[in-house]
C-alpha cells in the first residue's frame, strides 16, 4: 500500500510540475497574473510529493518488502539497517528519484527562499525549474518506475553489491546528488536572465549562493567517493579517471568556473555572456553524467547496467534541455553582455582568464571521457583513455591555472600595474621556487608540485595578511578554500610522486621491507562479520604499528572484496592489503603514501572556506531589489 | 586602452588556451592511449609488440600458477592463448574460467601485466571481455 501512495506521489510531482512550468506563461496569456500565483506553491508541492515518494521507497527497503522489485533485486534482510536504508539509492531506479526528488527541493527551496528577487525573475526560474522536472519525473514514470511490485512475493532479496556496503558510501551518492542538481539552480536563473534579457546585481548573488551550495555538495561528494576508491578498491590509489568519476568532476570544474566568473558580475557587471554560458553548461556536464552513467555506453567501475532505451531517453533529455537553452543563448546571449569593465592585467582579468582555463581543461576531460566511443564509431578500433592520457593534458593546463590562483587574487580589481605587482609576485615566486629546489631531489612533479602548492599558500597568507585590517567573511572563505587546494596539491604530491610500494608472498611469521621499514605477517585468521566471513591478517611494523587488511566472503550476493588496512598520520599512510590468505600465509601488497591524509584534511577546508563564504551572503539575499 | 583592444585581449588569450589543449590533446593520442584486443588480435598485431595495451578474454581453467607473488596464467578468446604474468595482489573477482582485463606490455617472454582488472559485480563480465567472446563464439550467459 505504502509503495502505492509513493508512485502516486511521483504522479502528483509530475502533475504539480507541470503546473510549476506552464503557470507564469498561462497567466502571461490570459492575462491573469492570479495564475501566476499558483507557480510558488505548484514548487513547493512537486517538492513534498517527491519527498513522500523517497519516504515510500526508503519505508520499502527498511521492511525488506520483496514485493517490491528493486527491494528483491537489490536487499537482503541480513543486512545492517544503515545499508538496507542507503540500497534504497544503490541502484539505477532508487538513485534516479532520489535525483528527482533533490531536484524538486531545489525548486521548492528557490520558491520560498528567493523572495527578494525581483517578481518575474523569480516566476521565470520557477518556470524553467518545473521545465526540467516534468521531463526527468516523465524520464522516471516511463522507463524507471521504483515501485514495480511483483507477484507473488519472493521470500528473500539478492542483496546489495558489497562493495557498496560502506558506511561512506552510504553517504556518497546523496552528496553528489546535491551537488549535480544544485548546479540545475543556476540553470534556471540562466535560462531566466536570457528569457528576461536583464541581469543585475541580486541575480548574480543569487547564482554565487546556489552555485556555491552546489559546489560545497559536489566537493564533498567527489571527496568521499575518492576516500572509498581509496580504502575499498585496494589498488592504493584514489583517482582512476573512470568515466564516472570524470562526470562528477566536469560540474565540479564548471562549477568552480562560474564561481568565480559571477564574482565580477556582482561586483561590477561585464562578462554576463559567459557567466550565462558557464551555468548552462555546468548543468550540461550534469545531465551528460547521467547519461554516461546510466545508458551503459561507456565500461566503468561502477556505470550501473546497461539499458538502451534509458541511455536515448537521456540523451532526448539532455538534448531539449540544453540544446534548447543554447539555442536562446545564441539568440539572446547578445542582449546580456554589452561591455566588460576592467583591464586585462588586473585581479578580473585573471579571474576571467582561470575560468576559460578550467573550462578547457572540462573539454579535455570531456573528450578523454567520450573518445572510446567516438574511436568506436569511428572504426579507429577498441580503445581505453586512462590516467596517462589525463596526466599528459590536463595537468600542464591545470598548472598555469594554479600559479595564476597564488598571484591573482593580490591583485588589484579593475585595473592593476605590473610594476605594482613586482613585491607581491616576488615573494609568493620565491617561495615557489625555494620549495620546488628543497623537493627536486624526488623529481620533476614533486618539484612541479610541491612549489605550485607553496606558492599557493604564499599568496594566501600574503592575501591575509594585507587585508587583515579588512578582512570580510567572503574573503576569509575564499583564503580557506585556496589553502585547501594548495594542500590539496601537496597530498597529490606527495601521495604519487613520495610512494613507495612493495609486495611478497609472505608464510606467517615472514617480513617485508617497505622505504626501509621492516613489516611482519604476524596472523591469518577467519573472522566472522554480521553478514560475511572476513579472513583478516595482522601485519606488525616498527613503533608497534599493527595493520589488519581483511579479505570478506559476502553470501549474497556471492562476491569477495578487499578491505584495505590504513595507518594514518599527519605525515603520511601506511596502507597494506591481502589477498589468497590462508592459515600458513597470504599475498601482501603494502604501499606508504606520505601526505595522503592532505588531500582529505584539504576537502575539509575547501568545503570549509565554501561554507563561510556562503553564510556571510545568505542574509542579503533576502534584501529586495527594485 | 580601448573596449575593442581589450576584448581581443581576452579572445585572443581564450583561443591560445584553446589552440595549446588541442596540441596537449593531440600529442597525448599519439602516445597515451591503450588499444584493446583479444589474444588473436594482440599477436597479429606486429605493432603491439612494447605498446602499453589491453588484454582481454577467459582465464584459461588450471592455469593459474603461483610463483612468489607472481601470478601467471593464460588468456584465451577461443582462437589463441597468451601466457600473462603478474605481479601484485589478484582482483577479488579474478577466477579461473571468468573474464578479465589485463593491461600492460607484450615482451618476448609472453603478456606481463602491470594492472589486472575483474569487473565488481559478477553478473557482469567486462564488456570488452564479452564482445571478444562473442566474435570468436565463446560466449556463454553468466548463471
Amino acid at each position: 500500500m505504502i509503495a502505492e501512495a509513493g508512485h502516486f506521489a511521483l504522479i502528483l510531482a509530475a502533475v504539480l510540475a507541470l503546473v510549476q512550468a506552464a503557470a507564469p506563461g498561462l497567466a502571461h496569456l490570459f492575462r491573469r497574473p492570479g495564475i501566476a500565483g499558483l507557480t510558488g506553491f505548484a514548487a513547493a508541492g512537486q517538492a513534498v510529493a517527491m519527498a513522500c515518494a523517497m519516504a515510500a521507497l526508503i519505508h520499502a527497503f527498511a521492511v525488506s518488502d520483496f514485493s517490491v522489485r528493486v527491494v528483491f533485486e537489490n536487499s537482503h534482510t541480513a543486512k545492517p539497517m544503515l545499508y538496507k536504508v542507503a540500497a534504497a539509492w544503490g541502484h539505477h531506479e532508487g538513485s534516479l528519484l532520489l535525483w528527482a526528488a533533490l531536484l524538486s527541493a531545489f525548486g521548492g527551496v528557490t520558491a520560498l527562499w528567493n523572495q527578494g528577487l525581483p517578481g518575474g525573475m523569480r516566476l521565470r526560474v520557477l518556470a524553467v525549474q518545473g521545465l526540467v522536472s516534468c521531463g526527468v519525473l516523465a524520464f522516471l514514470e516511463l522507463t524507471s518506475n521504483p515501485f514495480d511490485r511483483l507477484s507473488p512475493a519472493p521470500f528473500e532479496g539478492r542483496g546489495l553489491n558489497p562493495l557498496l556496503q560502506d558506511p561512506g558510501l552510504a553517504v556518497h551518492p546523496p552528496l553528489l546528488y546535491v551537488g549535480t542538481v544544485g548546479v540545475s539552480v543556476a540553470f534556471a536563473f540562466a535560462v531566466a536572465a536570457l528569457w528576461s534579457g536583464r541581469i543585475g546585481p541580486g541575480w548574480a548573488r543569487a547564482v554565487r549562493a546556489w552555485t556555491l551550495i552546489a559546489w560545497i555538495f559536489l566537493t564533498a561528494g567527489i571527496a568521499l567517493g575518492s576516500a572509498w576508491a581509496y580504502a575499498e578498491l585496494g589498488w592504493g590509489g584514489w583517482w582512476f579517471w573512470d568515466p564516472v568519476e570524470n562526470s562528477a568532476l566536469m560540474p565540479w570544474l564548471t562549477a568552480t568556473a562560474l564561481l568565480h566568473a559571477v564574482r565580477g558580475v556582482e561586483r561590477r557587471g561585464g562578462a554576463e555572456g559567459w557567466v550565462v554560458l558557464l551555468a548552462i553548461l555546468g548543468f550540461g556536464f550534469s545531465l551528460l553524467g547521467m547519461f554516461l552513467v546510466r545508458s551503459g555506453v561507456l565500461t566503468s567501475v561502477h556505470a550501473f547496467a546497461a539499458d538502451p532505451l534509458r541511455g536515448v531517453f537521456i540523451l532526448a533529455l539532455f538534448g531539449l534541455i540544453e540544446g534548447g537553452a543554447l539555442a536562446l543563448f545564441a539568440v539572446r546571449g547578445h542582449r546580456l553582455s554589452g561591455r566588460i569593465a576592467f583591464a586585462p592585467f588586473s585581479r578580473d582579468g585573471a579571474l576571467l582568464l582561470n575560468t576559460v582555463l578550467l573550462i578547457v581543461a572540462t573539454g579535455v576531460v570531456l573528450f578523454g571521457t567520450v573518445y572510446p566511443l567516438l574511436a568506436e564509431v569511428l572504426g579507429i578500433g577498441r580503445i581505453s583513455v586512462g590516467a596517462p592520457f589525463f596526466d599528459a593534458t590536463v595537468l600542464p593546463l591545470l598548472s598555469p591555472l594554479i600559479a595564476l590562483m597564488a598571484i591573482g587574487p593580490l591583485m588589484r580589481p579593475g585595473r592593476d600595474s605590473p610594476r605594482r605587482l613586482l613585491r607581491p609576485a616576488g615573494i609568493v615566486g620565491g617561495v615557489g621556487l625555494l620549495a620546488a629546489a628543497a623537493s627536486a631531489a624526488w623529481g620533476g612533479w614533486a618539484a612541479a608540485g610541491f612549489g605550485l602548492a607553496a606558492a599557493v599558500a604564499a599568496g594566501t597568507v600574503l592575501l591575509l595578511w594585507r587585508s587583515r585590517r579588512s578582512l570580510t567573511r567572503r574573503g576569509l572563505g575564499m583564503a580557506v578554500a585556496h589553502l585547501g587546494v594548495a594542500v590539496a596539491i601537496a597530498g597529490m604530491t606527495g601521495g604519487s610522486q613520495l610512494a613507495d610500494e612493495a609486495i611478497a608472498r609472505l608464510p606467517v611469521g615472514g617480513s617485508l621491507v617497505l622505504g626501509g621499514r621492516s613489516f611482519t605477517l604476524a596472523e591469518v585468521r577467519a573472522v566472522p562479520g554480521p553478514n560475511y566471513i572476513a579472513t583478516r591478517a595482522r601485519v606488525t611494523g616498527p613503533g608497534g604499528l599493527a595493520l589488519t587488511p581483511e579479505t570478506r566472503r559476502y553470501e549474497n550476493p556471492p562476491q569477495t572484496t578487499t578491505e584495505a588496512a590504513i595507518a594514518s598520520t599527519p605525515l603520511g599512510d601506511t596502507y597494506a592489503v591481502i589477498g589468497e590468505g590462508g592459515p600458513d600465509g597470504a599475498v601482501l601488497r603494502m604501499f606508504s603514501k606520505p601526505l595522503l591524509p592532505w588531500l582529505w584534511a584539504s576537502s575539509v577546508l575547501m568545503c570549509m572556506g565554501g561554507g563561510i563564504a556562503l553564510f556571510a551572503r545568505l542574509p542579503r539575499l533576502r534584501r529586495r531589489e527594485r | 586602452m580601448t573596449r575593442r583592444k581589450q576584448r581581443l585581449i581576452l579572445i585572443g588569450g581564450g583561443l591560445a588556451v584553446l589552440a595549446v589543449a588541442v596540441a596537449l590533446v593531440l600529442s597525448a593520442l599519439g602516445e597515451a592511449l591503450t588499444f584493446f584486443y583479444g589474444p588473436a588480435d594482440l599477436l597479429s598485431r606486429a605493432d603491439a609488440a612494447g605498446r602499453r595495451v589491453r588484454l582481454g578474454g577467459l582465464v584459461e581453467p588450471g592455469s593459474l600458477m603461483r610463483d612468489g607473488a607472481t601470478a601467471r596464467f593464460v588468456v584465451t578468446d577461443g582462437k589463441a592463448e597468451m601466457p600473462v604474468s603478474f605481479t601484485g595482489v589478484l582482483p577479488d573477482l579474478f577466477r579461473e574460467g571468468q573474464g578479465v582485463v589485463a593491461e600492460g606490455r607484450l615482451t618476448p617472454a609472453g603478456f606481463v601485466a602491470e594492472t589486472v582488472l575483474a569487473k565488481h559485480d559478477e553478473k557482469y563480465m567486462p564488456r570488452e571481455v564479452a564482445e571478444v567472446l562473442k566474435k570468436n563464439g565463446e560466449w556463454r550467459t553468466a548463471q
